[in-house]
């Protein structure tokens, strides 16, 4: 049972952990100084949220592993995020997008998890939650301004949710560990949390006079550890000191 | 709890590294104090999850009570979740005059940070005529706002509820 929380626990931890990455990419590059630092905050808080989970896994784990071992030295098909996280940072659109589609999706699953019966998990939620109420705030404020904003930000708002739509289905289908964590009261149920994401994703896109696309495919591998190209690069920059470093510390 | 209240009395010379003016008593961030004998555990909470000063802050509890003879212990723990209910009313009074406009109750300060309602006052001038520069400022607990009539940027501790 524990090496299924631990599993259920990397799931959770590493799409706030890639994206947490991304965004800090960003840092010094925002394209004016409050959203630099907006998109940084967003960032040190998913980090934090990160080493929480963490944390609590490397407790599950035992054998003297760290928060860092999990987060540094594990190789590419064994993280499990969805590909949505993991989506190149192409233009503030696509930033704005692919932040605000994650948060819709994150509250939900936050709301859901503050009721787990696994208490750590229930906390770090409950904690979480909080945070992820201003990040919804703020992608959903951007999506309305730049969308319902000029003509060219529409068009570029637009370019955005048509590419980065088709990794959104991912982050609902049920994985093995997914579906099991449900029926033990542990985990979500992520047909709630789609219901709820639609609800957002629809309300805020109509606001913001965006078109949600009507797809038939969707993108997914990210959650079975079959990562995009762009993981590799990631990669090498997450890992890049504890790999050439073994066990450096600052 | 023989010894507490000298414990307490340490305790509120540690101070919050990004807001110096405010001890971590007066923040909320202190959650419990177990004392047997010199033996000393606090238990402490972030105020956001990724808050950098957290790892600081048990450091300088530690130091601050270890030379003062305990053999201290600090432990994180993240339920119940801080809240901003938690900062004291001196803790406030504090904020104000350290330049940070204290976090208004949950449902004005929604309305604040929608840019929709003038309501955060100036902590230079007091004027209400300010508004929102960035949903996030300083650190992961700030705003930045902005006000019209002395034109002084200026930090605001959002509620967190």
């Amino acid at each position: 049972m524990k090496d299924k929380i631990y599993e259920y626990i990397l799931m959770l931890g590493d799409n706030s952990m890639i994206l947490g990455h991304r965004l800090s990419e960003l840092c010094g590059h925002g394209p004016t100084l409050e959203t630099d630092i907006a998109l940084t905050n967003i960032s040190l808080d998913l980090f934090g949220q990160v080493r929480n989970y963490f944390q609590y896994a490397a407790e599950l784990k035992g054998e003297e592993k760290t928060e860092d071992d999990i987060a540094f030295l594990r190789y590419s098909q064994e993280y499990k995020n969805a590909l949505l996280a993991e989506q190149p940072n192409t233009d503030f659109a696509h930033i704005i997008v692919r932040q605000f589609f994650f948060d819709a999706y994150h509250l939900p699953l936050l709301e859901q998890l503050t009721k787990s019966n696994d208490k750590h998990i229930a906390a770090i939620a409950a904690k979480s939650i909080k945070e992820v109420k201003y990040h919804l705030q703020f992608s959903s404020s951007w999506m309305k301004r730049l969308g319902d904003g000029t003509a060219e930000s529409h068009e570029k708002m637009q370019a955005a949710v048509n590419k980065l739509w088709a990794f959104t289905n991912e982050l609902f289908l049920e994985s093995e560990i997914e579906a099991e964590m449900k029926s033990f009261g542990i985990g979500a149920d992520l047909e709630e949390v789609r219901a709820a994401f639609g609800t957002t994703v629809y309300r805020v896109a109509e606001e913001a006079t965006l078109q949600i696309p009507d797809a038939k495919w969707f993108q997914k591998g990210g959650k079975k550890g079959i990562h995009s190209e762009h993981f590799g690069y990631i990669l090498a920059d997450l890992q890049y000191m504890q790999r050439a470093y073994p066990n450096m510390q600052w | 709890m023989r010894g507490a209240p000298k414990i307490n009395e340490i305790l509120r010379t540690v101070s919050d590294p990004e807001i110096p003016v405010l001890s971590i008593m007066d923040m909320g961030v202190v959650r419990e104090v177990e004392a047997n004998g010199k033996k000393v555990l606090v238990k402490i909470t972030p105020t956001y999850s990724g808050c950098p000063a957290m790892d600081m802050i048990a450091t300088e509890i530690r130091f601050a009570l270890d030379q003062a003879g305990y053999e201290t212990k600090v432990e994180l723990v993240l339920s119940p979740a801080w809240t901003t209910d938690w900062i004291t009313e001196n803790g406030r009074q504090k904020l104000e005059e350290y330049g940070i406009a204290a976090p208004l109750e949950e449902s004005a300060d929604k309305l604040a940070l929608m840019g929709e309602s003038r309501l955060v006052k100036c902590t230079n001038c007091g004027s209400t005529n300010t508004e929102m520069l960035s949903q996030f400022g300083s650190t992961a607990c700030k705003a930045l706002f902005r006000c019209k009539d002395c034109l002084e940027p200026f930090d605001y501790f959002k509620c967190l509820k």
